[in-house]
């Protein structure tokens, strides 16, 4: 080993620093990175342990839902947005749903307006606790995650008791809700919101006055009011920088502006105070949910608008009922062939030339009355109680008048048929609405030019605009920080990317 | 403030440039052109009664065969101090499809418009990283076109044979993928 000898001079700061040349180096984090939420991926630029350049990238689950939208009827594209924040989809269908009827002009019953509410809440803890779980255990609390799980899967439960599914729930219909609430479902929500508060008291006795939560929060990612909303930031993002701006109080929708919250704020604008927002948002979300089922009225859940909405199935049972055998014959004199039933029966009964009379296989027919409903000039008769009767029989009786309550429920079937296929009338016009996610203002504009479908549908997704702010919030401060900076900001890349 | 009154005060300010101002269900929209589109939305922003702070969204619109000029650029603007909205649409010609960024004056504006650049293909001048955002650097076409088909023909990635070729590389790594 060589020496160093005492009698060479002492080494100047600014030989020092063109001796030992320094380089940046660029980090790949993402897009499978676990603590990212999802396939976003961030090109950092590290001088040691700061970050001097921060580069997101997204789209990596960009499967194209506006464009998808635009070529489906509006009922059709409501599952779609389910998978655009699959953590609280509720409410994204809720936030559909209502830019849809304003579009329609549809008034919908109080009572369904209250469950939307309530349903809307609950979407919103569950958002929440899985935004506590994954934040907290990104920056090195394991236990909050265990604990956050078991409301969460509470909610689950009462989310497959309320519609069936967990996740992809597709619960709200443009114009009410799928299904009115059972008892069980009641009075298992109520003991939830008698327990939550204490839940929550649980997670800030692990994480509020925690020395190392403390000091990965604090002080951390701070941003201005006036600079976050110059970014565009929305939600509990933007409540902790001290703004006001809740779109349940400034354009409320549903029942919020008939039940009594607070809107959270913080005060420096750190990881601290989004935190504490959402913390504090839970127990008023449930204090919303609370007062939902204590003021929950009766009547009807669907609005009362045929031409645009799906109506009650037992209004049609009397045509589709299985236990009532009909029989469908068409009407050989006024048949001209068009081919529409023949090309739109399921059960590939319908058979005969072009332009020339068709003829239904009775013992291929299975009852649907798709070809009744498809049927352009209205030439199918039903015959009640007609199946498995001869086809001289049948020519007979289809002279005869059908009963009434029969031709008005075939009457509804036609028109349920023209929605669910062709999509109903829509006003001509373009509208914004925006409603309150948990994640922030989640905006749908439609331009309808009139037919069925959107001509243009847009979504404005509150994780787009938060993903764009990461370099303002990343650069010049530590990389151990982008955890917690990524994990305040509360994004989920479905959503971002759509 | 009523949004008409907003979409008044523009025209008041800009005669020249307000095309045509439309209302449906409340909601009101000024037509502009697009010169000058930066000088009206600096007023918007900066005028004490109007105030228009928060850029609420920024997209895109294509309106082939129904409309002349083709495309739309849509801001939907909101005030914070005032609570009132107004949405102006700035039309942008398709032989010339470039408007300029208003990145300057919301920095919010940015993924907006990179968004909008991806999928309609307008330029917005002056940005300052004018890239594709959601979709590969490579793809060819703009996917919310009206005449861009919803399922095309079945073709490969073009970048897929690179990572193929990228994966025979490594296997005698030893990488099993």
């Amino acid at each position: 080993m060589e020496r160093i000898s005492s009698n060479q001079p002492p080494l100047s700061e600014a030989r020092i620093a063109a001796e030992l040349k320094t380089r940046e180096i660029t980090l790949n984090m993402g897009p499978q990175h676990p603590a990212t939420h999802g396939v976003l991926r961030l090109v950092l630029e590290l001088d040691g342990e700061t970050v001097v350049k921060c580069t997101p990238y997204v789209g990596y689950l960009h499967r194209g839902i506006e464009k998808l939208g635009e070529n489906l009827t509006y009922l059709a594209a409501l599952p779609l947005t389910d998978r655009l924040d699959y953590v609280s989809a509720m409410n994204n269908n809720i936030g559909y749903v209502n830019a849809v009827e304003r579009l329609f002009g549809i008034e919908v019953p109080e009572r369904a307006k209250f469950i939307r509410t309530m349903v809307a809440e609950m979407g919103r803890i569950s958002n929440h606790l899985l935004w506590l779980g994954t934040h907290a255990l990104d920056i090195g609390a394991i236990t909050p995650f265990l604990y956050v799980f078991r409301e969460r899967e509470w909610i689950m439960d009462l989310f497959e008791e309320l519609c069936g599914a967990r996740l992809t729930l597709s619960y709200p219909r443009i114009g009410g809700v799928r299904n009115d609430l059972s008892q069980k479902f009641i009075d298992s929500l109520y003991e939830f919101t008698e327990k939550f508060p204490s839940r929550v008291d649980e997670y800030e006795t692990l994480l509020t006055e925690n020395r190392i939560w403390l000091k990965r929060t604090k002080g951390i990612g701070v941003i201005s009011a006036e600079e976050a909303i110059n970014l565009g930031f929305s939600g509990p993002t933007l409540r902790g920088s001290n703004v006001k701006y809740d779109v349940r109080k400034h354009a409320p929708y549903d029942a919020y502006d008939k039940v009594e919250f607070e809107v959270p704020v913080g005060f420096n604008g750190d990881v601290f105070d989004r935190y504490m927002v959402r913390i504090k948002e839970m127990r008023q979300a449930n204090r919303i949910i609370r007062q939902c089922i204590e003021k929950l009225p009766k009547g009807p859940i669907m609005a009362d608008a045929p031409e645009f909405t799906l109506q009650p199935k037992d209004e049609m049972m009397p045509v589709t009922h299985p236990a009532i055998e009909h029989a469908f014959y068409i009407d050989e004199k006024v048949c001209k062939g068009c081919g529409m039933c023949l090309r739109a029966c399921p059960a590939k009964a319908i058979f005969g030339e072009k332009k020339q009379p068709h003829k239904i296989r009775q013992e291929l027919c299975v009852a649907c009355a798709t070809c009744y409903a498809t049927c352009p000039f209205k030439n199918i008769r039903i015959i009640p109680g007609g199946k498995g009767l001869s086809e001289e029989r049948l020519k007979e009786l289809a002279e005869s008048p059908i009963p009434e309550e029969i031709a008005k429920a075939a009457e509804h079937l036609v028109k349920q048929f023209t929605i669910i296929r062709r999509g109903p009338r829509v006003p001509e016009g373009e509208l914004y609405v925006a409603t309150e996610v948990p994640k922030g203002e989640l905006g749908f504009y439609f331009v309808s030019d009139g037919r069925g479908r959107p001509y243009r549908m847009r979504i404005r997704a509150p994780s787009y605009v938060h993903a764009m702010a990461l370099p303002r919030l990343c650069e010049g401060g530590l990389v151990a920080d982008i955890i917690s900076n990524i994990g305040s900001i509360d994004i989920v890349l479905g959503e971002c990317d759509r | 403030m009523e949004p008409l009154e907003i979409a008044e005060k523009i025209k008041e300010k800009f005669p020249d440039e307000v095309v045509e101002v439309t209302s449906f269900r409340d909601q009101v929209s000024v037509i502009v052109k697009k010169h000058k589109i930066i000088k009206i939305c600096r007023y918007l922003h900066d005028d004490a009664n109007l105030y228009f702070d928060y850029l609420a969204d920024l997209c895109g619109a294509d309106h082939l065969n129904k409309k002349e000029p083709r495309f739309e650029v849509v801001y939907h603007l909101y005030s914070m101090r005032h609570r009132h909205r107004i949405r102006l649409k700035a039309q942008v010609p398709e032989d010339d499809p470039r408007i300029d960024t208003v990145t300057s004056i919301w920095a919010g504006a940015n993924w907006h418009e990179r968004e909008c650049h991806d999928l309609f293909g307008i330029v917005f001048r002056g940005h300052p990283d004018l890239r594709r955002v959601l979709l590969p650097e490579d793809w060819e076409g703009y996917p919310l076109r009206k005449d861009y088909p919803v399922k095309g023909p079945e073709k490969e990635w073009s970048g897929f044979q690179e990572v193929l070729d990228k994966a025979k590389q490594f296997k005698e790594f030893g990488w099993k993928g």
